[in-house]
């Protein structure tokens, strides 16, 4: 069957390619400091930074270029065009445009301050590390951006279904109203977390910020944000998996019936990240590690569905036995390049998903709590099953909206292969250190991977090492990726710019039921979330006794200790006697450190 | 919906409540707990290593950039450590290898958990928190050892 194609105006041409060249572009420092992670960590280069950027710094632009920049550019752009073929309308192109400009002003405000080097606070900038006021700004912006861009598709969605009463809502525009569902609901918390708590302090107006409350909001976002990421590829599963193998989705209603679980059980669930802090009580957390389990469900559903379409199409294309299907399916087919982005990347998401459930495990946490199992954890999923998904559908986008030829077909259906190579390697290394202590977001090079520092941990070689060859094989395969992706986008253009998706059939097709609408399964998710939240923030406000003032990662003193003594300093009387009291300051920080075993040059001032 | 698909999902729930369950019994029947909230021990600012009773310790330990304080932490084999745990500046982690304590250092908030040392040896404790700069360089000890100073009445 022919897939229908839709025109594509200039406007919707040119918006799309910026929203994905854009992020792409920044992707290549993003992954540039990924390699320097692993390395720096294994030791293999020993220092506080390369060319000017600092280990945490670089660590700070991995996180946010990686999982925050790129990925909402990707679901806005991904977005607007599924949902406007999906619904065969024409997309209003100003709200499209102004929610890329203020994404756009955003990511820059963000990239100049943590450039500057004065936002190295990880992508999660847990205070009281303080970053500049203009990070916070530019997260605001990127994210107020994608709500314009979510709320720009609504009223489409609101006519088309006037307009064709008792249809099925396609599943592409449930899954992609899914996945926005949840970032709109998911980014109030930290939305306040940033605009009431983070700003003001940053700027100066408040002085302190209650710590665990801030951390709270955070995680209230910070679940539900994984699966931000993780739904667009759901999206690719469902919708386009089946037909790139050949064949048909299994089941049209357990696809409506995961999305809905996801928007009930994604958000009451943000303590599971937070089972080794004080100040929220136990049971609560037990509760929040049960809804965890519930969410598990969805994904459990769609191993089942994904594999049991995998095999309807292996069998239509001639396979017998019961494992015969495994061999017809097209990994190596070059006209179907985009199957194995989507394919290996549900492979990987096996061991991302069952390390997940580990991970909520409520006391089996305690194990690998911000071990570097959590990263080897993670790699598995956000950069595994959603990497794949965007950057295999980045190119796909970039060749039917910009009317282009994918250029070095059979490197480009190589590139999620080479990555699966690498990232096992890199995940396995890390999460076996994990489990023998080895800490996440850490600088090991200098300390532990050191031989000459007292604190050197010889056991963790091997992993450092398993990791280290892991994450220069995934870069490897990023350079393929990057010049195809710039050599497709740079190519001349070859046909007709267009929108077409490969949207699958369902092979058991019934009427979508109680999944027909968003509205009960948001209002359960409303209630689930006051239900398990609540009582959170009441310990969290009864047990904290202080707020904690603003730190800058690079000196040990609060900045208000700090400005106190620089003003004893520039009394002119006390010159001499302040020089001496900072040169004692100094002494101190140094014998800590030694004590602490530590043989590096204190960078601390 | 198809039969098998119907079995997939009541399987998916079973396998999950079975999942639930174990977590459950190692908390009921092992006693294996997370962290609850501490409303009795106020945030504090000196460390110390106290003996409350025969084979009883409790540490109030402080995190602080970039040090624990106490660095080193000794008791003899078979203590129980009541570990009280709080941070002077910003956030830390807290694991000590081989045992099950894993704890955020959060200021403003004291973190609690009980642990029991019966080997003797070092068990290495590392900052797994990013706390700045010299995250790196922050780690501590705990020396489980026949001495005559942990042997007599209180710790160090």
């Amino acid at each position: 069957m022919e897939l229908m194609s839709m025109k594509v105006d200039k406007s919707l041409k040119r918006l799309t390619l910026i929203e994905l060249a854009v992020p792409v572009t920044l992707l290549i420092v993003g992954i540039l400091a990924g390699l320097m992670q692993v390395l720096f960590r294994a030791g293999m280069i020993q220092a506080n930074d390369l060319g000017g950027i600092e280990y945490y710094q670089a660590l700070t632009l991995h996180g946010v270029v990686n999982a925050i920049v790129f990925t909402t550019f990707f679901a806005i752009a991904f977005g607007n065009t599924l949902v406007s073929y999906a619904l065969n309308m024409k997309l209003n192109m100003k709200y499209a445009w102004l929610s890329a400009i203020v994404m756009l002003i955003g990511t820059v405000t963000a990239a100049i301050a943590i450039l500057a080097g004065k936002a190295s606070v990880l992508y999660t900038f847990y205070p009281p590390l303080q970053a500049h006021p203009s990070f916070y700004i530019g997260v605001v912006l990127l994210v107020v951006g994608s709500w314009i861009g979510f709320w720009n598709w609504i009223p489409m969605y609101v006519r088309w279904r006037k307009a064709n009463p008792g249809t099925k809502t396609p599943m592409a525009v449930v899954g992609i109203f899914t996945t926005f569902i949840v970032w709109q609901i998911a980014t109030l918390p930290v939305a306040y977390e940033v605009l009431v708590l983070l700003l003001p302090w940053s700027l100066g107006w408040t002085d302190t910020v209650n710590i665990m409350l801030a951390r709270t909001l955070f995680w209230f976002f910070g679940h539900p944000l994984v699966y931000f990421w993780l739904l667009p590829a759901y999206v690719m599963y469902y919708t386009m998996l089946p037909r790139l193998a050949g064949g048909k989705l299994f089941s049209d209603m357990a696809g409506r019936m995961v999305f809905m679980m996801f928007i009930v059980f994604s958000i009451p669930v943000g303590t599971h990240h937070q089972f080794m802090e004080p100040g929220i009580g136990s049971q609560w957390k037990l509760v929040h590690a049960f809804f965890t389990f519930a969410v598990a469900i969805p994904s459990l559903v769609t191993a089942f569905t994904m594999a049991a379409s995998l095999e309807y199409a292996g069998r239509k294309n001639g396979a017998t036995g019961l494992f015969g299907w495994v061999k017809k399916l097209p990994y190596f087919d070059e006209k179907r390049w985009l199957f194995p982005y989507l394919l290996v990347g549900l492979v990987i998401f096996i061991f991302g998903g069952i390390s997940g459930i580990i991970n909520s495990s409520y006391n089996l946490n305690i194990i690998v709590h911000n071990t570097s199992w959590m990263p080897g954890h993670f790699h598995m999923t956000v950069a595994g099953p959603v990497f794949l998904a965007f950057i295999g559908m980045s190119l796909f986008l970039v060749e039917k909206v910009g009317g282009k030829e994918l250029q070095m077909k059979k490197l480009a259906m190589l590139v999620p292969y080479i990555w699966m190579v690498g990232l096992f390697l890199f995940s396995s290394g890390l999460m076996r250190g994990g489990l023998h202590g080895e800490p996440r977001r850490t600088n090991m090079g200098l300390t532990y991977l050191n031989p000459d520092s007292p604190m050197f941990r010889p056991e963790w070689k091997i992993y450092v090492l398993l990791t280290a060859i892991g994450g220069i094989i995934m870069t490897i395969a990023m350079l393929v990726y990057f010049v195809v992706f710039f050599r497709t986008l740079l190519s001349r253009q070859v046909r007709e710019e267009v929108l077409e998706f490969p949207l699958s059939e369902a092979y058991h097709n019934e009427p979508a039921g109680v999944f027909a609408n968003f509205k009960p399964w948001i209002v359960a998710a409303s209630v689930l979330i006051i239900a398990t939240y609540i009582p959170v923030f009441y310990d969290v406000a009864r047990t904290t006794a202080f707020g904690a003032p603003a730190y800058d990662p690079a000196i040990p003193m609060s900045l208000k200790e700090l400005k106190a003594a620089e003003e004893a300093a520039d009394e002119p009387a006390e010159e001499q006697s302040s020089e001496e009291a900072q040169g004692e300051a100094t002494d101190t920080e140094v014998e800590q450190q030694t004590e602490a075993g530590s043989t590096t040059d204190s960078t601390g001032n | 919906m198809d039969s098998k698909e119907k079995i997939a999902i009541g399987g998916s729930f079973l396998l999950m409540t079975v999942f639930f369950g174990a977590v459950v019994f190692a908390m009921t029947g092992f006693g294996v707990e997370v962290p609850d909230c501490v409303t009795d021990v106020k945030p504090f600012t000196e460390s110390s290593v106290t003996s409350t009773g025969p084979h009883r310790y409790e540490v109030h330990s402080i995190a602080r950039m970039w040090a624990f304080d106490p660095y080193e932490i000794e008791v003899p084999p078979g203590s129980e450590v009541d570990l009280y745990l709080t941070s002077a500046d910003v956030v830390h982690g807290f694991n000590i290898e081989g045992k099950n304590v894993n704890l955020m250092a959060i200021p403003g908030q004291v973190n609690y958990t009980r642990v029991k040392f019966n080997e003797p040896g070092e068990y290495k404790i590392v900052c797994h928190e990013y706390c700045g700069i010299n995250h790196h360089a922050m780690s501590g000890v705990v020396k489980v050892a026949y001495t005559p100073t942990t042997n007599e009445e209180g710790g160090n």
